[in-house]
């Protein structure tokens, strides 16, 4: 029993009061004790939760640590992983590009020899010339002397005009194989849609000796330069060109003899954009395939011919440029893809 | 002595009028220039018999040089006219098809034009 309670009994007992009021105040302390008893039980067991709270907390303490150097050690892994990925992506990139100036090749071999063939010419034409004049301007004959000497000058723009086309042919294909980013410089796109069709039809013909198609364009005269990176534009154009000679090839390959092939280009300019247009009346695209043309690495050539970036690229730069690509398509009637660029990219 | 030559490049006019400027001022060679194969067809249907040797370009949009060389020589006049192919890829493939085609004769690009002037009067 509680010290101080006993000593109550005891004062109790030894007082002059009577047996009846002790027995009243033994039982009272009788209850007292086992209230006593019980709020000290409680603190006890209060006392042992907290102990065994703070063990817990130790614990969890602990974990925690050891989660955090877990995360430290994904992130590190994380950013290893998306470097690899990115690294991966630069190469991915290259190789659509080497594979597009693949495609290129025997179109640029097309368009250079053709100006060759014309300075080579031009240049011996003016070596004969010059002789000529020579003779002429001994034998005193002004008139004539005079009739060669313009002629001469006359070759001499031919050779410069195709030399600049060579040179232009050349710069592109640099661009082409280069893995920096473009600069954006005014481009006329009415240009840049035609040299890009002549190489695209070039490279398709040398790969394909019976490949034919009737080539259409419509150009907007009153489309001014605007500002874009005119290898990725070329890119985007060569990629819609490829597949719309793909896509009539392949309808020729199913269709009777009086299909004819056709591809059209058509620029357009609009209120605060221009418009090029890329029609085909080949194989089209089914609702199915359309919605996924523009994600990466879907393709519907055999395996090995396509890297199925095309698009999902042209799609980027499209975007970069601020602006939009949009298709229409009708199974064995055609396709239509539409490029809006706006004037301010 | 007509010769009909056909190329999409347009220049080629002007360069063979240059070339054979002599040939032309003494009336020994007269050209035509059709800048596509259908035009060719299209002179060739209104001025039978007249060219008796066709320089084509193989590499042109819609109908191929080799396609004129096919239509010529089995569709067209009896006998054929001479076909010389022009291509600016001298590939194996090519020379082989124009061949078998019927080609008579088979030049790339540049153009040696004094090599063509060579072979032109041996088939005078």
């Amino acid at each position: 029993m509680h010290k101080n309670l006993k000593k109550i009994l005891e004062v109790v007992q030894d007082s002059s009061i009577s047996d009846e009021t002790k027995g009243i105040i033994a039982n009272a302390c009788a209850s007292l004790k086992d209230e006593l008893d019980f709020i000290k039980s409680n603190l006890d067991s209060a006392e042992d939760k907290e102990h065994s709270h703070a063990i817990l907390l130790k614990e969890v303490t602990v974990e925690l640590g050891e989660k955090q150097r877990a995360l430290v050690e994904v992130r590190a892994e994380l950013t290893d992983a998306y470097e690899k990925l990115k690294a991966g992506q630069t190469r991915l990139l290259q190789t659509e590009k080497m594979a597009t100036l693949g495609e290129l090749t025997a179109g640029i071999t097309h368009e250079i020899q053709n100006p060759l063939n014309f300075i080579t010419n031009f240049a011996e034409v003016n070596r004969e010339l010059c002789e000529e004049l020579l003779i002429e301007l001994e034998k005193g004959n002004g008139e004539e002397a005079k009739n060669l000497a313009t002629d001469f000058k006359v070759n001499s723009e031919k050779i410069l005009h195709h030399s600049q086309r060579a040179a232009t042919i050349v710069k592109s294909m640099l661009q082409h194989s280069r893995t920096n980013i473009g600069e954006k410089v005014p481009t006329d796109i009415n240009s840049l849609c035609d040299e890009y069709m002549r190489l695209a039809y070039h490279g398709m013909r040398a790969k394909d000796k019976s490949f034919n198609v009737n080539l259409v364009s419509s150009f907007d005269d009153t489309l001014l330069p605007i500002m874009v990176v005119p290898q990725d534009i070329g890119r985007v154009l060569l990629n819609l060109i490829t597949n719309a000679f793909y896509a009539v090839a392949e309808k020729r390959s199913h269709m009777q003899r009086n299909y004819l092939p056709q591809v059209s280009i058509i620029t357009k300019n609009q209120n605060d954009s221009l418009k090029i247009q890329l029609i085909d009346n080949g194989s089209g695209i089914s609702e199915e395939i359309s919605e996924k043309i523009f994600q990466p690495f879907f393709t519907t050539k055999p395996a090995g011919e396509g890297t199925g970036l095309g698009l999902s690229l042209s799609y980027d730069i499209i975007k970069s440029h601020g602006g939009d690509i949009l298709v229409e398509s009708h199974e064995n009637i055609g396709t239509s893809f539409t490029v809006i660029l706006p004037h301010k990219t | 002595m007509k010769i009909l030559v056909v190329d999409d490049e347009k220049d080629v006019r002007f360069l063979f009028e240059q070339r054979f400027r002599k040939e032309i001022r003494r009336q020994e060679m007269y050209f035509v220039f059709a800048y596509s194969g259908e035009e060719a067809l299209n002179y060739l249907n209104e001025n039978p018999h007249e060219a008796v040797l066709i320089l084509s370009d193989i590499n042109m949009p819609g109908m191929s040089g080799l396609e004129l060389l096919e239509t010529i020589k089995k569709k067209f006049l009896k006998p054929p006219p001479f076909v010389m192919m022009i291509t600016a890829y001298g590939d194996e493939t090519n020379y082989q098809t124009a061949m078998k085609l019927g080609a008579d004769d088979f030049l790339t690009k540049p153009l040696d034009f004094s090599q063509l002037k060579e072979k032109l009067k041996e088939i005078n």
